[in-house]
């Protein structure tokens, strides 16, 4: 199954175009963007390898699709997404972040249970 | 105010001669203000009604009591520093009354309550009174700790950015049992939701108990996440009759993994402070289901606007709060809505008497609030709820979501599709009030689920007249 982490993953894979325009608006909200990518997408895998600093003060997307479509060919069966970082008090979080690669077979996760006192049950999240 | 040696003397004096009337007075910094809507009986100066007001809101009483002399008085009563009429409505003014900081005790809310609607509603020379909306100063909003989450923290650790959060609450909201209804919160995060949730009137009932309904729904949350690799979460309902089974309740929810609680409104607000620490405590995200407030909040001429209930929720400490949809089948003017939106989201709130907002609040690095739209609400409305309300907000599609011709699963999906869309579209410069209708109808075309709402709820709009408006037209100037 598809793993639904990020804002557009119930949309078909973005093109190139669309990502392209995605980076422009972020880009003309001031935020500073980041590519990260990981084989290991457990949804509490918050920290993916960084591919290089987030990106300060651009104006371009070209130089962002660049540095993603090199993160997906040094990493081709790694999960790859483009984070939009917001410095603004009261945010100075994320504002986007979104999928623009998947590796040719998706991760899968098994979900285990120990069963314990009564029926309560401990569960944890596996790679399948 | 009455001369000083006749302000003491035995018997009744107008609470204007009291001391509590101070036209032109300069609130302080640190004064809280509070502005009323009252309407006087037949006969009565609305400066005198007003000043007993502040009086039974403060200090005063009914008659001169010479004890008063053995206190800084006047340090403690409220003053009453205007009158307006409310314009267009015969008999009703706006009074705007100072309360000194020394008046309320710190981090309490039934402190602040028990002052401020303690005893004025029911008060004989005014024939309604409603409280339209309070300024704190910082310095007493800094005795209160706010949302144990908030919506920064709430998105890093569920891992999402860039959209509404999407809900659904589980229909029929009584009856089911666990197994079934289980089935329901399943169906609904596997298709795409991020929430499902108890009703408010879901607690522990003869056909659900309530361990059973926390261990099949939280079944249902890990195989969902399991199957999508992302997090998600069930309000669990931990209302009880007492705090000590509310505690047990919480604890409970916590040992299965659940990222939510949910309280009703209902609870009160002492019970309201003591989980919001315990959630806290316990990394949990505290979900407020404003049970019971269209009792007192609805009318326009008498009760507690939700605006004031808005915020001291947000002093109490809840992460997620029901605010309204302005559009679905609740009571809601949009632009009233819209104020609600921003005293839960905004780091400073301006003025705003369009929005009903009457003053700044400085909300003194609280953290903030995720407003919650839920009834009524479907797919197709997609464009104009992000339009009206952004998106650090949970949309929640109850009906929406599991009356869907195809299943929950195709409901849910629906949905999230139907937003996706939309906030790509919206992020590529696209006018989605206007042109939202069609973005929808391009998505449709590859998501047959989202085609099938669209032609389900095409019609469906609740368009009633709401009876709680703004009194000030849209075009006045907000400093």
């Amino acid at each position: 199954m598809r793993i639904t982490q990020g804002t557009f993953s119930f949309l078909p894979d973005l093109t190139d175009e669309q990502i392209a325009k995605q980076i422009a608006y972020a880009l003309a909200q001031n935020w500073a963007v980041s590519v990260e990518f990981t084989d290991d997408p457990h949804p509490r895998n918050t920290y993916w390898e960084m591919w290089g600093m987030p990106m300060f003060d651009l104006a371009d997307p070209a130089g962002v699709m660049e540095e993603i479509r090199a993160c997906h060919k040094a990493h081709p069966d790694c999960y790859v997404k483009l984070n939009a970082f917001d410095s603004t008090r009261g945010f100075e979080t994320m504002r986007l972040s979104f999928m623009v690669h998947r590796p040719p077979v998706e991760a899968r996760f098994r979900l285990r249970r120990e069963e314990t006192a009564g029926r309560l049950i401990r569960y944890t999240l596996e790679r399948a | 105010m009455a001369k000083k040696a006749d302000r003491y003397q035995a018997g009744v004096l107008k609470y204007k001669e009291m001391g509590y009337w101070v036209p032109g007075y300069e609130p302080k910094a640190t004064d809280l203000i509070a502005v009323f809507r009252i309407t006087p009986q037949e006969g009565v100066d609305p400066e005198e009604a007003a000043a007993a007001v502040a009086g039974e809101s403060s200090t005063a009483t009914w008659t001169v009591v010479w004890t008063d002399r053995l206190t800084a008085c006047e340090n403690y009563r409220a003053k009453a520093y205007e009158v307006q009429p409310v314009p267009g409505i015969e008999g009703q003014y706006f009074a705007w009354i100072a309360y000194e900081l020394d008046l309320f005790e710190e981090g309490s809310i039934a402190n602040l309550t028990a002052s401020i609607i303690g005893n004025v509603f029911s008060f004989k020379p005014l024939k309604a009174a409603r409280l339209e909306d309070m300024r704190f100063p910082p310095a007493y909003v800094k005795t209160f700790r706010g949302p144990p989450t908030g919506i920064v923290v709430e998105r890093e650790r569920l891992d999402k950015y860039g959209r509404p959060l999407l809900g659904a609450t589980i229909k029929p909201k009584l009856g089911l049992s666990g197994k079934n209804y289980g089935r329901v919160v399943y169906e609904a995060l596997l298709g795409g939701l991020d929430f499902t949730k108890d009703d408010e009137n879901i607690n522990s009932q003869p056909f659900m108990h309530w361990r059973d309904r926390f261990l099949f729904c939280m079944e249902a949350v890990q195989k969902a996440q399991a199957a999508s690799g992302e997090v998600k979460g069930h309000y669990l309902n931990i209302t009880a009759g007492t705090m000590e089974e509310l505690y047990k309740r919480a604890e409970f929810a916590r040992d299965l993994g659940s990222v939510i609680i949910m309280v009703d409104l209902v609870i009160g607000w002492t019970a309201i402070q003591s989980i919001s620490n315990w959630a806290r405590d316990n990394d949990m995200i505290l979900h407020m289901h404003r049970a019971g407030h269209g009792t007192y909040t609805r009318q326009k001429s008498h009760g507690v606007s939700f605006r004031v209930i808005a915020k001291w929720l947000r002093l109490a400490g809840v992460d997620h709060l029901h605010a309204g949809t302005a559009v679905g089948k609740l009571e809601g003017d949009p632009m009233t809505v819209q104020g609600y939106y921003n005293i839960c989201r905004d780091d400073f709130t301006k003025q705003d008497l369009a929005r009903g907002i009457f003053f700044d609040q400085d909300w003194a690095g609280l953290r903030k609030v995720m407003p919650v739209a839920s009834g009524g609400i479907h797919a197709g409305q997609m464009h104009q709820l992000i339009d009206l309300f952004g998106e650090d907000v949970v949309l929640q599609f109850g009906g929406g979501t599991i009356g869907h011709p195809m299943g929950i699963r195709a409901g849910a999906t629906a949905n999230r599709v139907a937003l996706e869309a939309m906030m790509l579209a919206r992020n590529e410069g696209r006018d989605i009030r206007n042109e939202g209708p069609e973005i929808l109808a391009t998505a449709a075309k590859w998501c047959k689920p989202l085609e099938a709402a669209l032609k389900t709820w095409k019609d469906v709009t609740f368009n009633y007249a709401s009876t709680d408006t703004s009194d000030f037209v849209p075009q006045v100037s907000v400093a």
